[in-house]
């Protein structure tokens, strides 16, 4: 297997060539002619880990290089177009559903994430595969839409009862609740971070900027809430490991949406206002650093004051780009599974209320963590010389 | 070269190591396993299949001990497609089974470029069979009889055809057949090549049969169904086909599609025009040679 030689020589450059044919057919899509049988191999392997097949083909299909593709290339690309457009049906029909069965309960819906993409019809959505719908209601609006749900096929998936009270009481939802037929399951919100996390978005001025999407009876978050949501939901609420097709939507985003006159100008103050301008400093970086999103200067600057100290902004830099992205699926990465639980601590640090962290903040939990962060380091190094030994076979 | 053209000890080693890739039809799988037990009898089933090199591999399958203990003291083996694992971990004494559904669950669960149907396939001369039924309805004893009997095995388990054409793509996999079908068909054609017989399966007791060659060399030839047969064994019961109408042949049929919605109206459309040029009978029996002969006079 011979991966194409990074230029980079630093770490993580290193570590992100066996991802360079994904990103490649991310943001160049119509040099997907010139990949060999064995990228192809690699890609398709890579983006079926990471959700992005069914986007991959809808792409070739648009930029016209579907048919230059060899047989079995096209044929296993041709499945995901039928998964991708499978999912979209589906999830028009669960959002048709549940709008009837809250027609009731007179609430305003509003679409978050995926769902929000179809129904308004946005790049982010085309080729995209999810399995729940998220929305959002007023919070004196729950319970009635619970029972509205309940009452009509949707039940509660079985959890502890610890877990239950978990979700009531410290979180910002609903439990999941799954149609008994259709077993698609739908996640009710009433803000968009758990109750619990340090962080407060400013629900009130998410309603406020909710847009009407037209012909449908549902809303979306106004533009910038909504990247700010989906940043949110990726750099501190969510799994981040293969995640990188999360990150891909928000540049689509930020494209999308960038294109409008306004937008840039007051996301990074928005940002502020739901205090949600760390995640939006690391969707910039990271979108620019492996998809080139273009940030316009004012923007950039900006932002640049949300970023963390030094040394957090530097590991976060080793560290993100290899568990956002898939490894080489014939010699999965030890390392990178380290990096991700790294992340996946960091998560949960993050949701948990401040009292409970104090609680948590011992010093022999801080040098534990630096500890895994230092031996990480060193298996990384470890792992670079045998790379070059295996390049060799 | 063929699966079965190496040498006993190079398969083994190779398997276990970078592992073999054999094409079924439209499929391309790599296998890596190390158990010894799983060896031999891939050998033997899938001997005439062609061993690929440089093609895009659909599957990347694992056959292997669960991590943990020594290698010799682990008792439990998972099926893993691309490092997800398929199925729980079965006991080792199962390792044939768990690969047989281990290598249907990867059509089944991913290969939606095609439409599929739980069924069986033949076909000799004009006439392919479609045998659409679940375990247990004597679909894969009934297909094993035809089998060695002249029809050519398109599959035993996974008819799957492309959606908007009309012919069905060969795999020519072995055929498994359970509890009571095991000896019959072995008395009933006792020049078949039968795989080893597991006593204690989920499912009762399994053996399988290897495909004949002609059917393996043929596995790049599809064919457009004819006839659309639901079988069912019956005790006591004369070979009996009564006709179905199209219109609920396509309700029956649809229940056994397995990803049926996948296609949406492209779907629809295409099960709707392979009904339309076929006939579709139930067919009911209970002695294979009354089913063998009966099927013989099918127009």
């Amino acid at each position: 297997m011979n991966y194409p030689k990074s230029q980079d020589r630093t770490k993580a450059g290193r570590a992100l060539a066996t991802s360079q044919t994904l990103l490649t057919a991310l943001k160049t899509p119509h040099r997907v002619t010139e990949f060999s049988l064995d990228e192809w191999s690699l890609l398709i392997r890579q983006a079926q880990r990471t959700k992005l097949l069914s986007r991959i083909a809808e792409q070739s299909k648009e930029h016209g290089t579907f048919d230059q593709l060899p047989f079995k290339v096209a044929d296993t690309l041709q499945g995901a177009l039928y998964m991708g457009s499978n999912n979209r049906r589906m999830i028009d029909w669960e959002i048709k559903s549940i709008q009837r069965a809250l027609v009731e309960v007179d609430t305003p819906i509003v679409l978050l994430k995926g769902g929000a993409y179809v129904v308004a019809g946005l790049p982010a959505a085309n080729g995209r595969i999810a399995n729940d719908i998220d929305i959002m209601v007023p919070e004196p609006k729950l319970l009635a839409v619970e029972a509205a749900l309940l009452a009509q096929g949707w039940s509660e998936i079985k959890f502890s009862d610890y877990d239950q009270r978990y979700y009531r009481k410290w979180s910002h939802e609903l439990p999941p609740l799954r149609h008994e037929m259709r077993k698609t399951v739908v996640d009710v919100h009433h803000t968009i971070l758990p109750r619990t996390s340090r962080l407060k978005p400013d629900t009130d001025k998410l309603w406020q900027h909710a847009v009407d999407v037209p012909g449908t009876g549902v809303k979306t978050l106004g533009p910038q809430d909504m990247v700010l949501h989906s940043s949110a939901h990726l750099f501190q609420d969510g799994e981040v490991s293969f995640a990188i097709r999360d990150l891909v939507d928000l540049v689509d985003l930020l494209r999308h949406f960038g294109a409008e006159p306004g937008f840039w100008d007051g996301l990074v103050d928005r940002a502020y206002e739901h205090q949600l301008q760390r995640p939006l400093y690391y969707t910039l970086r990271y979108g620019q650093m492996l998809l080139d999103l273009e940030v316009p200067d004012v923007a950039a600057q900006a932002i640049a004051a949300a970023a963390p100290a030094k040394p957090l902004a530097n590991m976060m830099d080793r560290i993100m780009p290899r568990v956002l992205l898939p490894d080489d699926p014939n010699m999965p990465s030890i390392t990178r599974g380290h990096a991700a639980s790294l992340l996946y601590l960091r998560s949960h640090w993050l949701r948990m209320p401040p009292w409970l962290l104090a609680g948590h903040l011992t010093t022999k939990a801080v040098m534990q963590l630096y500890a895994s962060y230092l031996q990480w380091r060193e298996e990384e190094e470890l792992e670079e010389e045998d790379t070059e030994e295996e390049e060799a076979y | 070269m063929n699966v079965g053209n190496l040498n006993p000890d190079t398969f083994a080693q190779t398997l276990a190591s970078t592992g073999i890739t054999v094409r079924c039809g439209p499929f391309v799988t790599r296998i890596i396993s190390e158990l010894p037990e799983l060896t031999a009898p891939i050998q033997l089933l899938y001997s005439e299949f062609p061993i690929i090199e440089d093609s895009l591999v659909d599957f990347h399958v694992r056959v292997k001990a669960k991590s943990g203990l020594s290698h010799r003291l682990r008792s439990h083996i998972t099926f893993t497609l691309d490092r997800e694992e398929a199925f729980f971990p079965f006991h080792r004494s199962l390792a044939l089974p768990l690969f047989e559904w281990g290598m249907n669950w990867c059509v089944y669960g991913n290969a939606h470029q095609f439409e599929m149907i739980h069924g069986a396939a033949v076909q000799r001369g004009k006439q392919t069979l479609m045998m659409p039924g679940v375990s247990g309805a004597g679909k894969s004893t009934l297909c094993a009889a035809l089998v060695s009997r002249g029809w050519r095995l398109l599959s035993d388990e996974l008819a799957i055809w492309r959606p908007g054409e009309d012919v069905i793509l060969p795999l020519a996999r072995p055929i498994s057949l359970k509890n009571y079908s095991i000896e019959l068909m072995k008395s009933f054609a006792p020049n078949e090549t039968f795989g080893p017989y597991f006593g204690n399966t989920a499912k009762g007791a399994l053996a399988h049969m290897r495909a004949p060659r002609e059917s393996v060399r043929k596995m790049d030839e599809p064919s457009a169904p004819t006839h659309i047969i639901f079988p069912r064994y019956t005790a006591g019961s004369g070979p009996e086909l009564e006709a179905v109408s199209k219109r609920d042949a396509f309700v029956r049929l649809s229940e056994y599609a397995l990803n049926y919605p996948v296609h949406g109206k492209e779907g629809f459309n295409s099960l709707v025009d392979m009904i339309e040029k076929c006939d579709c009978y139930d067919f009911r029996y209970s002695i294979l040679d009354d089913a063998i002969r009966a099927f013989d006079e099918l127009s």
